[in-house]
């Protein structure tokens, strides 16, 4: 046994092929991109030297800084619209209510969809001539708008499907998480006269708390990255009104062909996540419940 | 006793509601799938279609050819799936079971990769990819795929293994058999609950993954759904109905695959969140 499991060649059999793999797809390219944030390269002449100035030039470039504040908006956006309201529905469908199933899949699957369908999903509803949500406005007598040509409507407009599509997700993490709490502990609550909404306040949301943690991350993390749903809808525009750092840095490296800079803006957008990740991790210190 | 029946009743009012928010944009896209542009044109944007025009479905599937990025769709995430659940398989079963110095670095080293945002990595894979002479291929996008797909699924197997009993692999090495032997023979059939539940993650990840698809694949042959639908909203912009029909082809297998097996999918995302 000891012999079999001990034995170094095989160990490295099994290792080998997915350590390549990862190597040279997932760290060398992150060093790389490190390297290349130092330098002034259009992709296709010298590369020269310039040692921090890529980062520094990010501070005075005001698409970037409205670009940052954007996805942090995002992410205060993704707490508030994401995880009240999949608080919410979590502790209402734990607690046995009839059609729990039903309700369950049907809100996770938004989930599923591919951002380029949800995003050509609701490029038709936002469209200002034929719309979905134009036809409801004018329904009413009121007047429609260019929902993603407007400085003024294009961030509320671009940013409403990403929280919307994921309520599902994190409402389907807390809601494992509460169910994973012993009904005994729900019992002896309600001998000693607790109603629901004790229960969830002073029993439920204190135990998951380490759940919420993790949804917390998710959200704000995922905002952080935000991609594909802009690049769908606007492409960063118009006038980078909807410009988070990630379509910035395809725009610097596809169309600028700013190879240097862009890079900079890939390692701005993986240090702003690590260090989220930490603070999340700090601040909402919880031990890890055993029951 | 009234005022909890009310409560009860408010109370799936407000999952009904919420549901309808969920699943209308579906409906929505389903019905503008079949409606043509004069439908749509005067008026009836949202509701259910006057006239069913299936021809739509037929001008997205061979003249837009999503029939052919469909397929390879299919192809390169099966692909993908095999690999990465062998390759997780294989390096969990080594850092879970076996008892090698190495390992103290091997853990954490792929463990750092659920960290790693695929815009880190974007700029030097391309350039790999052209240097390489692999950009617009199957394998830019496979190989990648495979990589970030293994983080995840080998976090996954590290806890199934760890809960696994020894006996079986232990009566195994009594009986003779080698090392490699039992592992193709005795643990990979035992862990196969817990690929399926990799496989559907590594499955959805893939399929509806977007930024390298759009930047390593260019032209026709090669191109997946998300890329072909990209490519697509230039020529289709005003063609709603064929382009609705697109979107549905690009949505009905995992919605399918949804509805079939939607207690795995569910505990599969679940899981892949909690542990990561």
């Amino acid at each position: 046994m000891q012999k079999m499991l001990g034995n170094k060649k095989a160990y490295w059999i099994f290792v080998f092929p997915a350590l390549v793999i990862y190597l040279v797809m997932a760290f060398v390219p992150i060093a790389m991109s490190g390297y290349y944030s130092t330098m002034q390269w259009d992709g296709i002449g010298a590369k020269i030297f310039i040692g921090m100035e890529n980062y520094i030039n990010l501070l005075k470039n005001d698409a970037f800084l409205t670009s940052a504040r954007n996805s942090l908006i995002l992410a205060v956006a993704s707490i508030v619209g994401q995880l009240i309201p999949a608080l919410f529905f979590a502790l209402v469908l734990a607690r046995n209510i009839r059609g729990e199933k039903v309700y369950r899949t049907i809100y996770f699957i938004p989930v599923l969809l591919s951002t380029v369908v949800i995003g050509q999903l609701f490029l038709k509803i936002y469209n200002p001539d034929y719309g979905a949500l134009n036809a409801i406005l004018k329904s009413f007598g009121w007047q429609g708008q260019d929902w993603l040509g407007d400085k003024r409507f294009v961030l509320a407009a671009s940013f409403f499907p990403i929280v919307w599509q994921y309520i599902g997700y994190h409402m389907l993490i807390l809601y494992t998480g509460i169910k994973s709490v012993p009904a005994e502990i729900y019992e002896a609550a309600q001998i000693d006269g607790a109603n629901e909404r004790q229960m969830a306040f002073h029993v439920t949301i204190p135990l998951i708390k380490s759940t919420m943690k993790v949804s917390l991350t998710f959200a704000v993390i995922g905002s952080l990255k935000l991609f594909d749903l802009i690049w769908v809808l606007t492409k960063g525009g118009p006038l980078h009104a909807s410009e988070v750092p990630s379509t910035l840095m395809y725009n610097s490296i596809f169309t600028r062909m700013e190879y240097g800079a862009g890079s900079a803006m890939a390692i701005f957008i993986v240090l702003e996540c690590f260090i989220f990740y930490f603070l999340i991790e700090k601040f909402f210190q919880v031990e890890n419940m055993t029951y | 006793m009234n005022k909890i029946k009310l409560t009860k009743v408010l109370l799936h009012i407000l999952l009904i509601a919420f549901a309808i928010v969920q699943i209308y944009p579906l409906l929505f896209l389903a019905f503008f799938s079949l409606k043509d542009n004069n439908e749509i044109y005067s008026g009836n944007v949202m509701g259910i279609p006057r006239e069913f025009h299936w021809s739509n479905y037929q001008n997205a599937l061979f003249n837009a050819n999503v029939g052919h990025y469909l397929l390879n769709s299919i192809l390169v995430t099966a692909i993908v799936i095999m690999i990465s659940d062998i390759l997780a398989c294989m390096v969990s079963y080594a850092i879970a079971r076996m008892r090698v110095n190495a390992n103290r670095f091997i853990k954490p080293f792929f463990s750092i990769g659920l960290m790693i945002p695929l815009h880190a990595v974007l700029l030097p894979v391309f350039i790999m990819l052209r240097n390489l002479k692999m950009l617009d291929t199957y394998q830019a996008i496979i190989v990648p795929y495979i990589a970030f797909a293994l983080p995840m699924a080998i976090f996954f197997m590290i806890g199934f293994f760890q809960v696994l009993p020894l006996e079986l692999e232990e009566s195994a090495f009594l009986d003779g058999c080698g090392i490699f032997r039992t592992f193709f023979s005795i643990v990979l059939p035992l862990v196969k609950p817990a690929l399926a539940t990799i496989s559907i993650f590594t499955f959805l990840s893939t399929w509806n993954e977007m930024m390298f698809a759009i930047t390593f694949i260019n032209s026709e042959k090669y191109r997946t759904l998300t890329v072909g639908i990209m490519q697509m909203v230039g020529q289709y912009t005003t063609d709603w109905g064929t382009m609705g029909a697109g979107l549905v082809v690009a949505t009905l297998p995992t919605v399918v695959i949804y509805l079939l097996f939607s207690n795995q999918v569910q505990s599969g995302m679940v899981a892949g969140a909690v542990k990561g």
